[in-house]
């Protein structure tokens, strides 16, 4: 018999398996995940997410039994029946605990399954990718990090490794020892050896002895040729901060509902940056004459209402932006929010505004419309800008389902949909 | 269930073997080497053993490819897994208790979740219960070849995958998932199969892939000789085919090489698993027997204290429990509790026959206990087990009865319960239930059009109007898929009359002819 701990290895065999069968049904999962995502909340961005999909998609068929026929059962725990007695037949699945299929993880129609975070975002934002990206690649800044590499037999007395130094300080010792301790041995065997009286005069042996005895002494404990450093290389580290500005209307026309539509496409903005930056910081600036910046909570719930001036936030995202986040450091993108609403005038004082000073330094600039009624003027004065801009994309919502395909609207792959972003870009709908 | 004698008295003065819960790997050792003494003094005959400490993840890993220590890679073993892990999670299953491989060594599975009393349960159980299960049965001997089991195993994996990388995933999923509906088609249930091992399979695998083009070529020579096909009666395969995956490998007209050693692979797989499917009850009945056994001997002998005996009875009577059918957690019936009841009882019927038993059992009664039920353990499976052994006092205990459940009508009918005029019938009844044969439907290749369309028929017969359910016509799909040409699927009922029940692509739909 042989005991073996197989613990420490292979743990997750299955995984092959499991990313074989999410590949296949990818699209039921893909369709799931669309009708789920509206109903997600702000604060399970990370979280594994429940997903379900038809079992008969699934099922492996084979040739068997079905239902119905003639057939000799035999079942234990009989209570009060007789020979000859006849009993209802029970409902379908009800005593029929047998024909559970076998193949369905729970329930008869539905098989449900956990997505990690993980898995549920590359789905989910399958197929996208952030706009500009490649452009921006060259220009993002470099910067170096030390990281560890082995050691080395030079460096600064701080880098030291004491553990490596001392172990080649002893594998030195005993190399350099042993040879020596064997002769010292030898010779002490052969003083031994002598009869006792010639033992005095045997001057010669003697003098060997102690001069091996003061080699073996001097044998230094550590020498600077067991020194090992810890070994740093650098190693450039592009910059992966990226801010995401939340730009939203909150005058009176704007209500909790238009809001929380607002939010979800600020959420899957965020998840989605969260999955090429390391850091992505967001602020939030509301609106409605007068724009500030705000908290999450201040962002989405407080009620605060007044007239529209869109340029306020603008303006303000401007002034943030000079003083906290230089373009050169930082990959900017912004996404707004609206119904549509604002003075006339204030409209095309944002055209200006986002024309001079902003698009030329941000990396995208996404525009949502939350409105059912007809465009208003601050949408065709975007408009205008898609023709000496490809950062901003304007788009109109108008109720909750519509979020995930318009959020995929926006960043869908060049390649794969270019008809759809040239529809995008001629503003149409 | 039975109960059974905790004698204090008989405690010997030897020392309990440990008294806390943990296991270590000396406790492992030295609980082995006392059962194993004890095992050795009934006679068990095993392979040797080999035991893997796993965590609960790999269980669940372990699960999802039905117990196969290297599985090649294919989604449905993922599915598996994901529904063993979610229902795991969500503590609506526990995990077995072990896994035990059909193989040279017999590798035991214990799980390091389980109490010092739990891996001696799990050894007494698996290596020395099942192991000498697989060892002696004649199924197993037939059937499978527990020395070339993993190296074959390993072999299909290298050789999917290399087909993987030559031909892609998706073809080789699409012909993976062909072979995988039609898996229980593909034994031969009453010839013995070629033992299957690694060092001739891949000397063998060259050589085949040529041969088997060379016969399939001749088959479907293009210039027939005319006075045999026209004759009109003469059919192909002469005699209809039970083995439908071994006819596909052997005869398909356009498969390429590859995929023809695929079907072989996933045939040969199926082949392994064959005897386990007809064994159930008496290989789990075998192994309970023994762990019950052994571990009371254990405790006779003072290796192990009371507290142990304690734990490891509740352990056992749920594992033996059998919910009546009225039950909430009735789901047929256990194979673990009717197994180990009935070799009780045969060994009961051994050593303290009653006047009934002498009646029943006159070839049993007041024989050596261990070698009569050593005979049932190597000569029969679950089906001649039950016909052969279910005794009047276990239908008694389980209070088993027989009803007819006809579709046609509205109610069911009690045919038999456990007196003295139904033990015959239900004892008949419940074999016929493990009859493998009445399990899963009896479908035939049945004719190949060899002048014509090249088309395949397979023979359906239909027993007690139990009809195909309705995941036929997709197994169809892979049938074509894997045949090339067009298949067809036939009823034959009982009175010898034939029509069309399915046929994959769904054209020509009036032909009833075979």
């Amino acid at each position: 018999m042989q005991i073996i701990d197989r613990r420490l290895n292979q743990k997750n065999k299955s995984t092959v398996n499991r990313q074989r069968f999410i590949r296949r049904y990818r699209s039921q999962i893909k369709k799931s995940i669309a009708d789920q995502i509206i109903n997600r909340g702000i604060t399970d961005v990370d979280k594994n997410e429940s997903i379900s999909i038809p079992s008969k998609d699934i099922r492996e068929p084979s040739f068997r039994h079905g239902q119905g026929g003639k057939r000799n059962r035999v079942f234990p725990g009989n209570k009060a029946f007789s020979v000859g007695d006849k009993i209802p037949r029970p409902k379908q699945g009800e005593e029929q605990a047998g024909k559970r299929a076998s193949d369905s993880g729970e329930g008869d129609d539905e098989f449900m399954f956990e997505l990690s975070g993980d898995e549920y975002m590359n789905i989910l934002f399958e197929d996208l990718e952030l706009p500009n990206l490649q452009k921006n690649q060259l220009k993002k800044l470099i910067n170096y990090k030390n990281i560890r590499s082995g050691f080395n037999t030079d460096g600064t007395p701080s880098n030291i490794d004491i553990v490596r130094s001392l172990k080649g300080s002893l594998a030195r010792r005993i190399a350099i020892k042993s040879p020596l301790k064997k002769q010292l041995q030898k010779l002490e065997q052969a003083l031994q050896q002598l009869p006792s009286e010639e033992r005095v005069q045997s001057k010669r042996l003697d003098d060997e002895i102690s001069v091996l005895k003061r080699r073996i002494k001097r044998i230094p404990y550590i020498d600077s040729f067991d020194l090992r450093y810890k070994h740093f290389t650098k190693l450039p580290q592009p910059t992966t901060n990226a801010v995401m500005f939340c730009l939203m209307d909150v005058s009176g026309s704007m209500d909790q509902e238009t809001k929380e539509i607002a939010k979800r496409f600020y959420i899957l903005l965020y998840m989605f940056l969260k999955r090429s930056y390391k850091d992505v910081d967001v602020v939030y600036i509301r609106h409605h004459t007068h724009a500030k910046e705000v908290d999450e909570h201040e962002f989405f719930y407080s009620q605060e209402t007044g007239g529209t001036i869109v340029s306020s936030a603008l303006i303000l995202m401007e002034e943030i932006l000079a003083d906290r986040y230089h373009p050169e450091d930082w990959n900017v993108y912004a996404a707004q929010a609206s119904d549509g609403d604002n003075w006339d005038t204030d409209s095309l004082k944002c055209r200006n505004l986002m024309g001079t000073s902003i698009l030329p330094r941000i990396r995208y600039f996404a525009y949502v419309e939350i409105t059912e009624r007809e465009p208003q003027t601050l949408w065709y004065e975007y408009q205008s800008l898609l023709e000496n801009f490809d950062n901003i994309a304007i788009k109109k919502i108008t109720q909750q389902s519509d979020i995930y395909p318009i959020f995929r609207a926006f960043f869908e792959k060049q390649g794969i949909n270019s008809k759809f972003n040239s529809r995008l870009k001629s503003g149409g709908f | 269930m039975s109960k059974k004698r905790l004698k204090s008295e008989k405690v010997s003065a030897s020392k309990p073997i440990s008294r806390g819960a943990d296991w270590t790997y000396d406790l492992i050792n030295q609980y082995y080497a006392a059962i194993e003494d004890i095992a050795n003094d009934f006679g068990l005959d095993t392979y040797p053993n080999q035991l893997e400490i796993i965590s609960a993840e790999q269980m669940i890993d372990a699960y999802a490819s039905a117990g196969m220590p290297i599985g090649y890679n294919h989604w449905s073993f993922g599915k598996h897994f994901i529904s063993n892990e979610q229902s795991y999670r969500r503590g609506q299953m526990g995990l077995a208790y072990e896994i035990v491989i059909n193989s040279d060594p017999c590798i035991a599975y214990l799980m390091e979740e389980n109490s010092m009393m739990m891996q001696a349960l799990v050894i007494a159980h698996a290596c020395f219960g099942h192991n000498s299960f697989f060892k002696g049965n004649y199924l197993f001997k037939t059937w499978t070849d527990a020395e070339a089991i993993i190296d074959y195993l390993v072999f299909a994996k290298t050789y999917i995958s290399d087909c993987e990388q030559k031909y892609g995933v998706d073809e080789v999923e699409s012909i993976l998932d062909s072979c995988h509906a039609l898996m229980n088609c593909g034994v031969d249930r009453y010839k013995r199969p070629s033992p299957i091992s690694m060092r001739e399979e891949k000397q063998r695998q060259k050589d085949r892939e040529q041969y088997l083009q060379s016969q399939v070529n001749e088959l479907w020579n293009t210039l027939p000789e005319k006075s045999q096909s026209k004759d009109g009666k003469t059919r192909f395969p002469r005699e209809p085919q039970e083995n439908i995956l071994y006819f596909i490998e052997k005869n398909a007209p356009l498969m390429k090489s590859w995929q023809r050693e695929i079907v072989r692979i996933v045939r040969k797989i199926g082949q392994y698993f064959y005897p386990q499917r007809q064994t159930q009850v008496m290989n789990e009945g075998w192994a309970c027997f023994w762990h019950y056994t052994i571990l009371n001997e254990l405790y006779d002998r003072g290796h192990v204290t009371e507290g142990f005996m304690i734990e490891f009875l509740q352990s056992h009577t749920n594992v033996v429990a059998q919910p009546d059918f009225d039950s909430p957690y009735f789901n047929g019936i256990n194979p673990y509790a009717l197994g180990f009841n009935m070799m009780i009882d045969i060994r009961r019927i051994c050593e303290k026959p009653t006047e009934e038993d002498k009646k029943w059992f006159p070839e049993l009664a007041g024989t050596p206990w261990n070698e009569s039920l050593t005979f049932a353990m190597r000569n029969f499976k679950d089906e001649s087990f039950i016909a052969q052994y279910l005794s009047p006092k276990v239908i008694r205990d389980f209070k088993l009865f027989a009803l007819n459940d006809d579709a046609g009508l509205n109610e069911l009918n009690i045919t038999a319960i456990h007196n003295d005029v139904g033990y015959q019938e239900i004892r008949d009844n419940l074999s016929m239930q493990y009859n493998i044969s009445m399990k899963e439907p009896n479908i035939e290749v049945y004719d190949v059009d060899i002048g014509g369309d090249r088309s395949l028929t397979l023979r359906h017969i239909t027993a007690s109007n139990i009809n195909l359910d309705e995941t036929t016509s997709e197994v169809m799909k892979h049938l074509h898929k894997l045949w090339g040409f067009p298949v067809k699927l036939i009823s034959e009922d009982a009175n010898g009359e034939q029509y069309l029940l399915n046929q994959c692509p769904l054209e020509e739909a009036t032909d009833t002819n075979g």
